[in-house]
């Protein structure tokens, strides 16, 4: 009579990353402990010394691909999880760090470490969706705390989550702020970045820098052509690197 | 020779472990084993314009952006002859602040505090000590607040740019975080009393202490380095004096100053400015702590809770203070130099080093964080308390308390590495 209700398992995970998304998490204060008591926390090394071996219904899975180690585990997460999300731009596009992927990682070790024998990396640093199926990806970096609680809510209810898969300049118009580019000539990616951030950068007078990754249906060459300038198309690879490639594999 | 291989520390911000060496009853050595993947920053910052770095440099730390998001800008604008006004370093100072007390609330109430009182993290915590972990939360809630208002958002603000923001905001923004900050000061002083609670185990190591210092203000974004032993620095003799030292069980390298190991952060911080804290924070850390140098490592949750109180008095004497910049961001004249620049991160010195190109872009970078200067400094520490629990029960939950005192970020210290020339040491 008085059986608790099934609390879902919830995983996080860390690959090569920064952390920040997972704090996102964190972060939501107001709603961390109502989440906490939907939910039982199985496995999150950052926030718990509790560790629960799997099956988990929820893994979220912060970071990029970048040793074999991290390539072990995301076969591990996926054998062990129910439903797998990817979050961030590390674990959706690679992130910053897949940078390298564009240099000789041979190079980059001896440049920053004395025995670069002693590292292991492979020369590729890629999205969690290379190597595994992906249920559903959570785009920015770091995400939108707004859309993870609206992530969760959903998926704790049984509907169907959704994003939107338009772009930034959609949230321009919504909110009202000029456009930079038209007012100033100044470089955005705005039109071929998906939204989420609520035009976060142009909304403090800069330019929007790609945080969220490609939207549907980017044009990229229609903005190289618009942006012309050197630093607009350098900054296709900068903080998420697949707006060219947007399957975010360059194996 | 026996080797003791503990898994995972949890509560700490990136993957390491620790692994034991015991040969008989005696513990031999100790390492800190890091694993988490390198990053290669400085290696892919090479070639990039320098307006870019802030951006690129904050993502190697979700936790403490604001620290390499200043400590680039201001080794570039001195690389550049760049003179920020000083309103625009006050709002970098206001915002720093943010991140101090998001990141010590976060360490103090969910990584830290679980172990003095013996609870998984602060979740399981908070059903025993509701209040407590609530304030801890709304104070962290604050300092993410008055990140948001000044830098657009609390993980990788995007409003901080090399020569200042990219627009400073209106006062109205300020003044309507004051009751919030009012509020979190209270939290914050209560949270100080009820952490000197705690019987702190006794431990006080000998290690020389290095921390920023500055004649009339607790150091954050401007200052020279001290040690504990007397020596300054300034920015490029602390660069050469520094030694890096790649060990095998560990993806990142670690610091030696003068040959010795040494410890940054919030300890160091205090041992050398105790003096120059707000006033209420000074007048905590005097109730709390005898006169002369807090060298317990399992003390730094108290100096943290401290600095807490100090960062929130300074963030709201700051806000009434404030007038916005009449230029929010100057405009950068690029030529080819070296530049370098310090802050104090929350877990201790943030220290850049740039060499520029004629045409603004990155020839070589060199970034220390904190973490990495004090993985030498953890090892020694964890030695001899380790040696304390050979045949307990609790030696690897010492080991990882150990461990945690030092609020260690190790994706910091794996993004960051040494550019070098050739494979010598
Ligand atoms: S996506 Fe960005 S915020 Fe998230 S872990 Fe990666 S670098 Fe950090």
């Amino acid at each position: 009579m008085n059986a608790q209700p099934y609390r879902p398992t919830l995983a996080v995970w860390k690959l090569a990353s920064c952390d920040g998304c997972q704090l996102t998490l964190l972060d939501c204060e107001d709603d961390l402990l109502e989440i906490a008591g939907a939910v039982t926390i199985a496995h999150f090394p950052e926030a718990t010394s509790n560790k629960q071996p799997g099956p988990y219904d929820i893994s979220l899975v912060e970071g990029s691909v970048a040793n074999p180690a991290t390539a072990a585990l995301v076969q591990q997460i996926r054998s062990e999880s129910k439903v797998v999300v990817a979050i961030g731009a590390c674990a959706t596009s690679g992130g910053v760090q897949a940078l390298r992927n564009f240099a000789d990682v041979e190079a980059y070790k001896s440049s920053v470490y004395p025995y670069p024998e002693w590292i292991e990396a492979t020369p590729d640093c890629l999205p969690v969706s290379s190597f595994v199926k992906v249920d559903y990806e959570l785009r920015g970096c770091p995400i939108s705390a707004k859309q993870l609680l609206e992530f969760l809510r959903a998926v704790l209810s049984g509907e169907k989550p959704r994003f939107p898969t338009y772009s930034v300049c959609t949230e321009c118009k919504l909110r009202g702020v000029t456009c930079l580019a038209v007012s100033r000539g100044e470089s955005c990616m705005g039109p071929i970045t998906q939204a989420g951030c609520g035009a976060l950068c142009p909304g403090f007078n800069r330019g929007c820098y790609g945080c969220f990754g490609p939207c549907e249906e980017a044009n990229v060459e229609a903005y190289k052509k618009l942006a012309g300038a050197h630093d607009a198309v350098r900054r296709l690879k900068m903080i998420v690197t697949n707006f060219e490639t947007p399957k975010g594999a360059t194996q | 020779m026996k080797t003791l291989k503990f898994g995972e520390i949890s509560r700490v911000e990136g993957e390491g472990s620790v692994t034991l060496h015991k040969n008989g009853d005696q513990l031999e050595s100790v390492e800190l084993r890091i694993f988490e993947p390198p990053r290669f920053f400085e290696a892919f910052l090479q070639g990039r314009d320098f307006s870019e770095v802030p951006d690129i440099t904050a993502r190697i730390c979700g936790i403490c952006p604001i620290a390499y998001q200043v400590s680039c800008s201001l080794a570039i604008e001195r690389a550049f002859g760049m003179e920020v006004s000083p309103e625009i370093e006050s709002l970098r100072r206001l915002i720093y602040c943010g991140e101090w007390i998001k990141s010590h609330a976060l360490h103090i109430h969910l990584l830290h505090l679980p172990d003095f009182f013996g609870f998984a993290d602060g979740i399981e915590m908070s059903r025993v000590y509701p209040e407590e972990i609530l304030r801890g939360l709304r104070i962290k809630k604050a300092g993410n607040r008055l990140m948001e208002a000044v830098g657009g958002r609390a993980v990788h603000p995007i409003n901080l740019r090399v020569g200042g923001f990219a627009s400073a905001p209106e006062p109205r923004v300020l003044q309507e975080l004051v009751p919030t900050l009012d509020a979190a000061l209270e939290d914050a002083i209560a949270a100080v009393h009820w952490v000197a609670r705690i019987e702190f185990p006794h431990f006080e190591p000998e290690t020389p202490y290095v921390a920023m210092v500055h004649e009339s203000e607790y150091p954050i974004h401007q200052g020279k380095l001290a040690s504990s032993e007397g020596t300054v620095w300034t920015d490029e003799e602390f660069e050469s004096s520094i030694a890096e030292i790649q060990v095998p069980h560990s993806n990142s390298l670690h610091y030696r100053l003068d040959g010795k190991s040494y410890q940054v952060g919030p300890l160091a911080r205090f041992n050398l400015n105790r003096e120059r804290l707000t006033p209420i924070a000074h007048q905590l850390a005097s109730k709390v702590f005898e006169h002369g140098p807090i060298r317990n490592p399992f003390k730094s949750v108290l100096v943290r809770a401290i600095e807490t109180v100090f960062a929130l008095e300074e963030s709201l004497k700051l806000i009434a203070n404030y007038v916005p910049p009449e230029l929010s961001l100057i405009v950068a004249n690029p030529r080819a130099a070296v530049g370098r620049g310090c802050s104090e991160a929350p877990r201790g010195i943030c220290f850049h080093s740039y060499e520029l190109a004629a045409d603004g872009s990155v020839v070589r970078a060199n970034i220390v964080p904190p973490t990495s200067q004090n993985l030498a400094c953890i090892e020694d520490d964890l030695k001899s308390w380790a040696s304390e629990f050979l045949d307990s029960d609790e030696l690897q939950f010492e080991c990882e308390r150990m461990v945690r005192n030092f609020d260690p970020c190790i994706s910091c210290a794996t993004h960051f590495l040494r550019i070098r020339e050739g494979n010598e040491v």
